[in-house]
């Protein structure tokens, strides 16, 4: 399939290409002042050779004019540099709002991968071509970092909080995962697989297997058991915000700000409650530390996700 | 040559080396500061996202005790001054003298500091060696007192530190060490001394008061 | 005809005998010999790690040690390159050496406190040394937390303290020079009448007295973390392990100024004394070092892009990440005009010289890939990173080094040695570095991570180009090793300018007598005063 002295990686992602447009620019800036630079020292270290032992050198002070082209121009060079840069970095950080959305945890020294729809995996992603997925990452142990070459995404799995990163995979393939942060002892080995199929084959694919909940259903199982519903809900006793529609809207905190609810906002909710408390209620809930494990959480934030919104169904993946 | 022989080979004058004396400590200051910056820096991003846990944490630390001893080291650094001054103009035995008295004077801050460490250990607020906290959010609570022993006890040490320095000092001024023409040791000891002063008037506020007005 | 050199009758190596003397002394040029001594022990520690990381990785599997030793090797491998050879390197040997010979002063500020430090950095260091014996530390050298707090097993406390005492050894020396070059300048010897050298020395104890203090209390917090079990940085009582990520490298990315400035100011001397011809725009010069150090201070998020920081803040350390190329750039830009219409000659002290100005080039062309958000993303935590430092740290500091080494050996031994050897050896350092590490920017690229024990297939090529380097590139430091060795003893007399260098440090003898100078020199004239007129001499601007 690949040679065995590859030079350059596949292309395997829309993100791709842009990378190695920058890259190509980053290539012919730099070749230019290596050559540039390497072909000057050459030719006035030959012409400027040392003759005879008394010969004099004529007294140059310098340039201001030069000392402000080599300052100018090398800025204007970097400063595209870093527009183009910071515009692709943007971009993987700006998520489709049609994103699919996939969990990812990192432990020593496997990745779980979580569908919406209730499939899992260990080591392996699958995922179909053409449509973005959104990837929501942590890790329950140390750091770790979820990096995928072929895409040119990579985004570090940190114990304690969510991380996210988008991509569109353009072909389908089969790709190289990598643990990309020093994480123990078989941190190289904390490797697998992204498998690229055609949607109907992806849709085919989350089917098989044995039956699995969803994650929407699982999270609405947990909120039950757990007694979430016990005060988040219209009849109870307790004063609790309502979470119907809550996700990703602004929320107004009783310290004045105003925070976005994301997916760490609802984590920190349920683990730190006393960290954002909504403005006009007590500091009353209880902590869940130890009492929920990350796949729960994940679960969970999938159902809130979802509360309030039309139909039962998360969002499709195909047409 | 003037002075007590206290020219080092390297200096050209006692000026030179006066002024080297000087520069150095105060470039020993600057990372001092920021030794205990990293502190502070942590310090601040924990109170910012747990402004609620912090406060409540706060509350248990003695604001009685904390407060004498804020009096207790500033006028440790007024009798250090007086040392200083009294180096200045030759005065041996008022040299003497304030240097004793600073150093005592600092070993009643410790003396304090001891004391506030051990109602803690009694109350179990000593993480890492005797914590159980049974109010809201015990995980931020221990972040705080976490920050509250290192750097008081950081602190500290350097007062310790200050204090050994300031005994060697006391020692070589009965010997007649240090005159009018050579005091640099005893005024860079007090830029020392001063220092220390100055990061409690910082710690102070940030550990004890919290939540007051 | 020149009357016969010889050595002189009295100099600082033989104006006292014996163990004690050496032990005991306050002489900043015999100080400078003990650290190159201890410097010179742990550069091959480290150098023996390189080898059999190497080694291993010439296949793809793990099949030379267990994947646990393979993880202390490239921990040691750091832990020891950067905190004990490559941060004292230059500021501890050359620095120590020449700073009072450059300012025409009888010593540093500090003398005693200057021994101080040489006992702390080798207190420091055994303590590196042992740990490697005694089973080593797996964290890599960036002790990432919750791993390096929580999860390993290995000895990182004793690490830790071996680090805060060879940093706290490198505090006490940039006091040192503080001191030295603001109080102890011979008269007329103004600001712009200094070497480049001892700006570069200057601007990097700025760094040295900011930045180390906070890398001594971050770790200090890990340490105490792992004694006492209090999680700072443990996510379950809400600690944050990004807060130990920013404490971090804001001193390490500081850090890595202070490892490249010192050679900086040692390739402007190279480079004006083999043109015999003055730096071509001396203040741009002396203010890019101070550009850097200042700016250096303000980019450490750039090894925190994918970590969870703030999109924000990332391209604000991005930004400041391209501005504090531009300096170094004006810098490459100077050194080539220097050689515009100079007298060029080619030995190894130049070549050195040349080396570094090459390589550093591209080391820090990657640099802008790395500070180019999109393209990070995909690179960091990659061979490519490794590629970029290497060619930075190696393929300039340590050649800036070497370079330095020979350049002063006539004046710290009284001898010269051996120049066709040295050229041997240069040429074989820069072909084995380049074969080594320019594979690696391809791996990296290709999406090899760093860190990794074992690898894909399709790696393998690339690393074995690389590892052929690596043999060729150890090859390259055993040489000068031995005939430095050999020609401190046995080498002809140099005499007290084999150069014809400007400089008050070849204005006395070889090796000079231990007060430097029989006289303090007086100094009317700028330091470079190749082929100057009168009238252009008065400083260096």
């Amino acid at each position: 399939m690949r040679s065995s002295l590859p030079l350059f990686p596949e292309q395997a992602s829309t993100f791709a290409e842009r990378v190695d447009a920058l890259y190509y620019y980053l290539l012919s800036v730099s070749g230019f002042f290596v050559l540039l630079i390497f072909a000057l020292i050459f030719y006035f270290a030959v012409k400027y050779r040392r003759r005879s032992e008394g010969e004099q050198t004529p007294p140059i002070l310098g340039s201001i004019p030069l000392e402000v082209a080599w300052i100018v121009i090398p800025f204007i060079l970097v400063m595209i540099m870093f527009v183009w840069g910071a515009s692709l970095y943007f971009t993987a950080f700006s998520p489709p709002a049609n994103a699919m959305e996939i969990f990812v945890i990192g432990k020593q020294w496997m990745w779980k991968v979580q569908h919406p729809e209730g499939r899992r995996e260990i080591d392996e992603l699958h995922v179909p071509v053409g449509y973005p997925v959104k990837l929501t990452i942590t890790s329950q142990d140390v750091i770790h970092s979820f990096y995928i070459p072929a895409f040119r995404i990579k985004m570090d799995a940190v114990p304690g909080r969510y991380t996210s990163i988008w991509f569109e995979a353009s072909k389908t393939g089969t790709f190289h995962l990598f643990c990309a942060e020093y994480c123990g002892t078989a941190h190289a080995g904390m490797g697998g697989r992204v498998v690229v199929m055609k949607p109907s084959e992806y849709e085919q694919w989350l089917r098989t297997g044995a039956p699995e909940e969803s994650l929407v259903a699982a999270g609405g199982r947990l909120f039950q058991q757990l007694g979430c519903s016990g005060c988040h809900s219209q009849n109870s006793i307790a004063r609790a915000p309502l979470l119907d529609g809550v996700y990703g809207k602004p929320v107004p905190l009783q310290s004045g700000q105003v925070v976005l609810a994301d997916e760490s906002y609802i984590r920190d909710s349920i683990l730190l409650p006393q960290k954002d408390v909504v403005a006009g209620y007590a500091p009353v809930m209880p902590s869940f530390q130890g009492r929920i494990s990350e796949e729960e959480l994940m679960q969970i934030i999938a159902y809130i996700r979802f509360l309030g919104e039309e139909g039962p169904e998360p969002r499709k993946t195909t047409r | 040559m003037e002075g007590n022989g206290a020219l080092a080979e390297q200096f050209d004058d006692l000026a030179q080396q006066h002024e080297a004396a000087s520069l150095g400590m105060w470039v020993f200051l600057v990372t001092e500061i920021l030794f205990f910056g990293g502190l502070f820096a942590g310090y601040t991003v924990y109170r910012a996202a747990y402004s609620e846990a912090f406060r409540e944490a706060s509350h248990h630390l003695d604001l009685l005790l904390g407060s004498i001893n804020t009096a207790v080291l500033i006028t440790s650094s007024l009798t250090m001054a007086l040392a200083v001054h009294n180096a200045q103009e030759g005065r041996r035995r008022a040299l003497v003298v304030f240097l004793l008295l600073t150093m005592i004077v600092g070993a009643v801050f410790l003396g304090i500091k001891v004391t506030e460490y051990t109602h803690k250990y009694e109350q179990d607020l000593v993480p890492g060696i005797r914590f159980a906290y049974g109010g809201p959010h015990p995980g931020q609570v221990q972040l705080f007192l976490i920050f509250y022993f290192i750097m008081t006890s950081l602190h500290a040490l350097h007062l310790t530190i200050g204090i050994g320095l300031l005994g060697v000092l006391a020692f070589l001024a009965w010997r007649g060490h240090f005159s009018a023409d050579y005091y640099a040791p005893v005024e860079t000891s007090g830029l020392y001394w001063h220092f220390i002063d100055i990061v409690w008037i910082f710690l102070f506020p940030l550990l004890y008061l919290i939540g007051t007005h | 005809m020149s009357p016969t050199i010889a050595i002189p009758r009295e100099h600082y190596l033989n104006v006292s005998y014996g163990v004690k003397s050496w032990l005991f002394t306050t002489d900043h040029k015999r100080i400078a010999l003990l650290y190159l001594t201890t410097i010179t022990l742990l550069f091959f520690v480290g150098g023996a790690a390189a080898v059999l990381m190497r080694l291993e990785l010439m296949t793809p599997q793990g099949d030379l040690v267990q994947s646990e030793t393979y993880n202390k090797l490239f921990t040691i491998h750091g832990v020891i390159m950067i905190f004990f050879f490559l941060i004292p390197s230059i500021p501890a040997v050359l620095g120590n050496f020449l700073i009072p010979i450059m300012i025409g002063a009888r010593d540093l500020a500090f003398p005693r406190l200057n021994l101080a430090s040489w006992y702390l950095f080798t207190l420091g260091s055994i303590f590196a040394i042992v740990v490697s014996v005694m089973g080593g530390v797996d964290t890599g050298w960036t002790f990432y937390t919750p791993y390096s707090s929580t999860y390993t097993n290995s000895y990182v406390v004793p690490t830790i303290v071996g680090i805060f005492v060879a940093g706290f050894s490198t505090i006490l020396t940039g006091l040192n020079f503080i001191v030295t070059i603001h109080t102890m300048r011979a008269p007329g010897l103004t600001w712009f009448r200094l070497p480049l050298f001892v700006w570069a020395h200057y601007a990097t104890s700025m760094i040295i007295i900011l930045g180390t203090p906070v890398i001594a209390i971050t770790l200090s917090l890990v340490a105490l973390e792992r004694l006492f079990g209090v999680g700072i940085f443990d996510p379950a009582l809400g600690g944050d392990p990004i807060l130990f990520q920013h404490l971090f490298w804001f001193y390490s990315h500081p850090a890595v100024y202070i490892m490249v400035l010192p050679a900086m100011g040692v390739v402007s001397e190279l480079i004006t004394a083999f043109s015999r011809k003055r730096i071509f725009g001396y203040s741009f010069m002396a203010f890019s070092l101070i550009a850097i150090a200042v700016i250096g201070f303000f980019v450490w998020g750039h090894h925190m892009f994918v970590s969870g920081q703030s999109v924000y803040a990332s391209m604000i350390f991005s930004f400041l990440s391209m501005v504090v190329a531009i300096p170094s750039a004006v810098k490459v830009f100077n050194w080539t005009a220097t050689l515009y219409k100079g007298s060029v000659s080619y030995q190894s002290p130049m070549l050195y010289a040349l080396g570094f100005i090459g390589l550093f080039t591209i080391g820090g062309l990657t640099g802008l890939f790395l500070a180019s958000l999109g393209i990070d993303i995909h690179v960091t935590d990659t061979y490519f990173v490794i590629a970029h430092f290497h060619y930075i740290m190696v393929g300039g500091s340590v050649m800036g080094y070497l370079g330095g080494i020979h350049y002063w050996f006539p004046k710290i031994t009284g001898r010269m040695y051996p120049e066709g050897w040295a050229k041997f050896s240069a040429l074989i350092i820069f072909a084995g570095f380049n074969l080594t590490f320019f594979p690696q920017f391809l791996l990296g690229y290709l999406g090899m991570p760093r860190r990794y024990h074992f690898y894909p297939e399709e790696f393998q090529v690339l690393n074995v180009m690389s590892s052929a380097g690596a043999s060729i590139l150890g090859l390259g430091y055993v040489v000068p090793l031995i005939y430095l060795i050999w020609a401190m003893r046995y080498a002809a007399p140099a005499g007290p300018n084999p150069w014809g260098a400007t400089g008050l440090e070849w204005q006395t003898s070889s090796p000079p007598p231990t007060h430097n100078f029989e006289e303090t020199p007086v100094v009317t004239q700028e330091v470079y005063a190749y082929g100057m007129p009168e009238e252009d001499l008065k400083d260096g601007r």
